[in-house]
């Protein structure tokens, strides 16, 4: 699916190429490289709806399996028998569903059932049409199970005329019968995944669009025929389950057996994602701060859409390798040798121009030293910023975000360490307790231990020893609890007002200044030495040598992109005609009009200045000024009052073609008026 | 009924019309006494076989294989004058001209939406096929909302009142469970028509309440804590639990299945929260402020626009401000359309830095319309100034605004 996603930009992107003239061998390492990311992403998303999808087909299965068992008990015998129904909530990003519809269909498939129907609203505006679709998809799948039998399919189509639901039921009893009549082998194969009776599995993907008789209906039709076809319906919900009772009155809602489940929020999704694509230095290709922030503010503001997130980050790929030379570098560590050898003349100095110091010869051995340097960075800067990440996500308020992709942007934009939100985490953090910093200490040596290098060896040691000592320390407070408690045994032996006194305060000095201060300087102590990690390892990725190679940093060019504006776009090509067309003669200074511009940029200029309403006889007598400007002035004298024929027939098709657009209509309040559509004027 | 059709071969009236509330017993009545009189007979629901066309072969299919067994071969049917010729054959190929042949509609009010013709011919089927036919039809509502406007024939129409509370009990004691006596479900019966009666009068939703409860209700005898004549005791211990059902699996709220596997684990049924308990959806940030300024549109006339979202509006008389009509609450009202301009306009003064008009946005608006929290009035041209009307309740709004 991802590759498909793709197909139609790498096309573009291989027309582009072949133009360029550009090695192929470039174009095949970004092959190989989105291929890598697709598998990567693939196994993500495949992680992330496992929970989801094991609970629905538990429910699946024991939805119908209680029928099924204990037919001749009196409750089951009363009970009124309702449709199995899961009502399944997915959040407001319906470009995503798609995705999770198709694997649960797949698991379903493979686990469950071969029966499963995908309806959509779109396909469904009345019920003969649902049936249509539902049967369709239903003997299809068939179809697909044994395709040997050709009569079988001379039957379906024959069947395919009467869409009733005594149809269906007599094609699953016969479906039924013929799984019932295989070999004993295959059988035994066959009933491993599925049961004798598979239920049949109708997915509405979206509940929200459908109308509420097709559901009434449908659902009213299938109550009655639960006995002889066991039926489970799916609703995929994108806002809230409340929609069910909104769709549904309690005469038909009572027909079902709803059971909700959730899916992951999509925000967690994006968290995943990033951690797993960005945060890892198992990609050599990294984002700069700007354009992550472009991504991510996509996704926050306008769609909440994680396939969205990946093609725009796919973009970034095809962006980096094709317009930044020097990318032929960015590749597996292993490779950098080769591919460094392999450099041309002009590549070399598209190095050395970024390098200040550097002799030819032994460019290219440097630039692998630089590059292998760079990846030592990415690894440790990962592992330092999770481990800051563990500080910061537990302070109030959190200065420097909960999540840990705004921790990456802050530490991509500058400095972090000079920022006054770091500044303020930090004395937040030395007002941290005992148990949250030793169980933050803890997070942060298991992070530094999961790395494979050694770089880290010194600083976990140092941890630990932080943690043996606030061990200590708890010792000694227990010690010095005991001496409190024998030094208040003293005071109640002594009476004398004055000896009290003196004792009383240097308790309480000793108090402050002996407890305290221990576990406050080993406090300061820790978060100074974490000070000390950031400044050593966060330093943004623009101040290292080469960074060029491996980080895409044009947000521009994204958000050129992705953030389309069609009106400001609309308005720049008729207000200023030269942004597009690059014609010198039609540049203009200030507010004027250029009589040469194209008719329609006069009309439309002129039509900024009126109101709501415009008369249409002093439009286009304005019309007519503006483009006779130009032309003699006694040939304007001459026809003052009669405006040529030509001029009035440009007039109506600029003011058509307006109308097109959708800036004006008709107006019926007044003859010879048009209003317009956009304001400004009002 | 049966006064109706005292002999066979008789011709009997020829259409009649059976009518009352959901579940009482029309059906149930009319299918067991054309059983057991073992009358020949064509039962069809009309939700069912939604088109004309469907209906009309389903009852021939039915009338085919209605005395035999034999194999049935499908039949196409396009209209009702195929029908007329097909019915007549049917019926004299299956030797049934000498005995009154029933068809019966469920359903029926289906048929006023098929083509106007279906239900007159219907009505007076006995005299268009000059056989001895009856048609009945069961319906939920009255006669006269059937009656079409050209008038047609009137069919005898027989009303089914609902059962009392008395009747009610008879018919849910009648199946006890065998290891149970009759006297102590009865007692069950009781307290649970004495919780739900108020709300719920459909029987076969009563019988599916009281078969979800029933364990509970044995559980202190099961135990040995109550014998079965202890009826205070097992009051004591079952209403509060009818009464928790009537707020959750009654409103299905809760599924039947959860209900029971609460039962079984002996949890609170607190713990399970219902389907509207989920009223949160997360939005992404512009599509909150979208909806907001689309509940803004659409909640205050236009006049206040100038009011409420410009900074120096100028002074407004506060007498002749609101007009006598607009001092009935808006939201008494309902949500007025308004132009996507407005709610641009309205969107870029409430939203704190500047908002660029972008593709994005437009197709935020789309989505909210998909996802039925915005509604398009009108499917008029898209040049032509879409209008909108925002659907969310105040409730809903007040959480996203949080």
């Amino acid at each position: 699916f991802f590759l498909s996603l793709l197909a139609e930009g790498m096309s573009w992107f291989r027309d582009r190429f072949s133009k360029a003239h550009i090695k192929k061998n470039k174009y095949k390492m970004l092959l190989t490289y989105i291929y890598e990311c697709s598998l990567c992403l693939q196994k993500i998303q495949e992680d992330l709806n496992k929970q989801l999808l094991e609970n629905l087909v538990g429910f699946l299965s024991r939805s119908h399996s209680d029928f099924q068992e204990k037919t001749t008990e009196w409750t089951c015998r009363m009970k009124f028998r309702e449709i199995p129904t899961a009502a399944l909530v997915l959040g407001v990003n319906v470009t995503d569903h798609d995705l999770t519809f198709r694997g649960l269909s797949g698991i379903l498939q493979d686990n469950i059932t071969p029966y499963v129907a995908l309806l959509e609203a779109k396909d469904c505006p009345g019920i003969k049409n649902l049936m249509q679709k539902l049967m369709g998809q239903l003997m299809k799948c068939d179809i697909d199970v044994d395709s040997l039998e050709d009569e079988d399919c001379v039957q379906v189509s024959q069947n395919r005329i009467r869409c009733s639901m005594s149809s269906l039921i007599s094609w699953y009893e016969s479906v039924k019968k013929k799984t019932d009549s295989e070999t004993p082998s295959k059988k035994r194969n066959s009933s491993s995944r599925h049961w004798q009776s598979p239920p049949v599995v109708v997915i509405f993907k979206d509940m929200e669009s459908f109308t509420t008789k097709v559901l009434q209906d449908f659902i009213v039709i299938s109550s009655q025929h639960i006995h002889e076809l066991p039926l489970v319906l799916i609703f995929g919900i994108a806002t809230s389950p409340m929609i069910i009772h909104r769709l549904l009155p309690h005469s038909v809602s009572s027909l079902l057996c709803i059971e909700l489940f959730q899916s992951l929020s999509c925000k967690e999704h994006l968290s995943t994602i990033i951690d797993k694509l960005l945060l890892t230095s198992q990609f050599p290709f990294k984002v700069g701060e700007k354009v992550l922030q472009v991504l991510i503010n996509i996704f926050l503001y306008h769609d909440f859409s994680v396939q969205n997130f990946i093609k725009g980050f796919q973009l970034c790929i095809v962006e980096h390798f094709y317009s930044q030379p020097l990318s032929v570098l960015c590749c597996q560590l292993v490779d950098t040798k080769k591919r460094a050898c392999s450099l041309s003349h002009d590549q070399c100095e598209n190095i050395r121009k970024l390098q200040v110091l550097s002799w030819l010869k032994r460019l290219k051995e440097e630039t692998v030293k630089l590059l292998e340097d760079l990846h030592v960075y990415h690894e440790n800067y990962v592992l330092i910023l999770r481990c800051l990440h563990v500080f910061t996500s537990s302070l109030p308020k959190y200065p420097l975000g909960k999540q840990i992709r705004e921790l990456h942007c802050a530490c991509l934009e500058n400095r972090v360490w000079e920022t006054e939100e770091y500044e303020s985490s930090l004395q937040l953090a030395r007002m941290l307790n005992k148990t949250d910093l030793v169980t933050m200490l803890q997070q942060c040596v298991e992070i530094l231990m999961s790395s494979s290098g050694k770089e880290f060896d010194k600083t976990s040691e140092k941890l630990k020893e932080f943690l043996t000592q606030f061990q200590n320390l708890e010792a000694e407070a227990s010690q010095e609890q005991d001496m409190s408690v024998l030094s208040q045994k003293e005071l109640q032996k002594k009476t004398d007002l004055y000896h009290l006194q003196k004792t009383l305060l240097e308790l309480k000095e000793s108090r402050r200044s002996k407890k305290l201060t221990k576990f406050e300087m080993l406090r300061f102590e820790v978060v100074d030495y974490i000070d000390s990690l950031v400044r050593k390892y966060l330093i943004p990725a623009d101040d290292r040598t080469l960074h060029e190679v491996v980080y895409f940093n044009t947000a521009s060019v994204l958000r050129e992109h992705l953030n389309a504006a069609p009106r400001t776009a609309l308005h720049t090509a008729l207000n200023n005609p030269h942004w597009y067309l690059k014609n010198q003669a039609l540049k203009c200074d200030g507010g004027g009009i250029s009589n040469k511009a194209p008719d329609i940029c006069i009309a439309y200029k002129l039509h900024l200045e009126c109101g709501r309403l415009i008369n249409l006889v002093d439009w286009l007598e304005a019309f007519s000024t503006v483009v006779m400007a130009a032309e003699e002035p006694n040939a304007d004298a001459a026809s003052s009052d009669q405006v040529d024929d030509t001029i009035h027939a440009r007039f109506i098709r600029a003011i058509s073609e307006l109308e097109l657009l959708g800036f004006i209509k008709p107006s019926k309040q007044k003859t010879d008026h048009v209003a317009r559509l956009t304001w400004g004027g009002c | 009924i049966t006064n109706y059709s005292v002999q066979r071969q008789h011709f009997s009236f020829p259409s009649i019309f059976i009518y009352g509330h959901t579940s009482s017993g029309k059906t149930y009545v009319m299918q067991t006494l054309l059983s057991t009189l073992q009358l020949p007979h064509v039962f069809v629901n009309c939700v069912e076989y939604f088109t004309s066309r469907l209906l009309l072969e389903e009852i021939l299919i039915k009338l085919q294989s209605c005395s035999g067994t034999e194999q049935t071969s499908p039949v196409r049917c396009d209209s009702l004058n195929d029908f007329v010729r097909l019915f007549k054959q049917a019926v004299a190929s299956q030797e049934l001209q000498d005995q009154t042949l029933y068809i019966v509609l469920d359903r029926a009010e289906q048929l006023r939406e098929m083509e106007a013709n279906i239900l007159p011919a219907f009505l007076r089927l006995q005299e268009l096929t000059d056989t001895n036919v009856t048609v009945v039809l069961l319906s939920e509502i009255v006669w006269e909302l059937f009656r079409p406007n050209t008038g047609c024939f009137e069919p005898f129409t027989i009303y089914f009142p609902d059962y009392s509370i008395g009747h009610l009990q008879k018919i849910l004691t009648q199946n006890h469970p065998p290891e149970y006596s009759a006297d102590f479900y009865a007692a069950y019966i009781n307290i649970l028509l004495g919780v739900f009666y108020m709300v719920c009068r459909d029987l076969k939703e009563l019988r599916h309440l009281a078969a979800l409860n029933f364990a509970k209700y044995c559980e202190p005898v099961v135990r040995g804590e109550a014998n079965e004549r202890d009826t205070r005791k097992l009051w004591k211990n079952i209403e509060p639990h009818l009464k928790k059902a009537m707020q959750t699996v009654y409103l299905r709220e809760i599924s039947s299945s959860q209900w029971e596997r609460l039962q079984h684990d002996g949890g609170e049924p607190g713990q399970l929260k219902g389907l509207s308990a989920h009223t949160h959806v997360e939005l992404p940030y512009y599509s909150k402020f979208l909806l907001i300024a689309a509940y803004l549109a659409s909640y205050n006339p236009v006049r206040t626009d100038k009011r409420f979202f410009l900074k120096h509006h100028g002074k407004i008389r506060k007498t002749n401000f609101m007009k006598k009509h607009e001092k009935t609450s808006n939201h008494l009202l309902g949500p007025k359309p308004f132009p996507l301009d407005r709610l641009l306009a309205i969107l870029y003064s409430i939203v704190d830095e500047r908002v660029a008009p972008t593709a994005n946005i437009f197709s935020q608006i789309t989505s909210l319309v998909t996802l039925q929290l915005l509604s398009m009035v009108g499917q008029n041209d898209q040049l032509d100034g879409p209008r909108y009307k925002c659907t969310v309740s105040l409730d809903f709004i007040r959480a996203v605004a949080r």
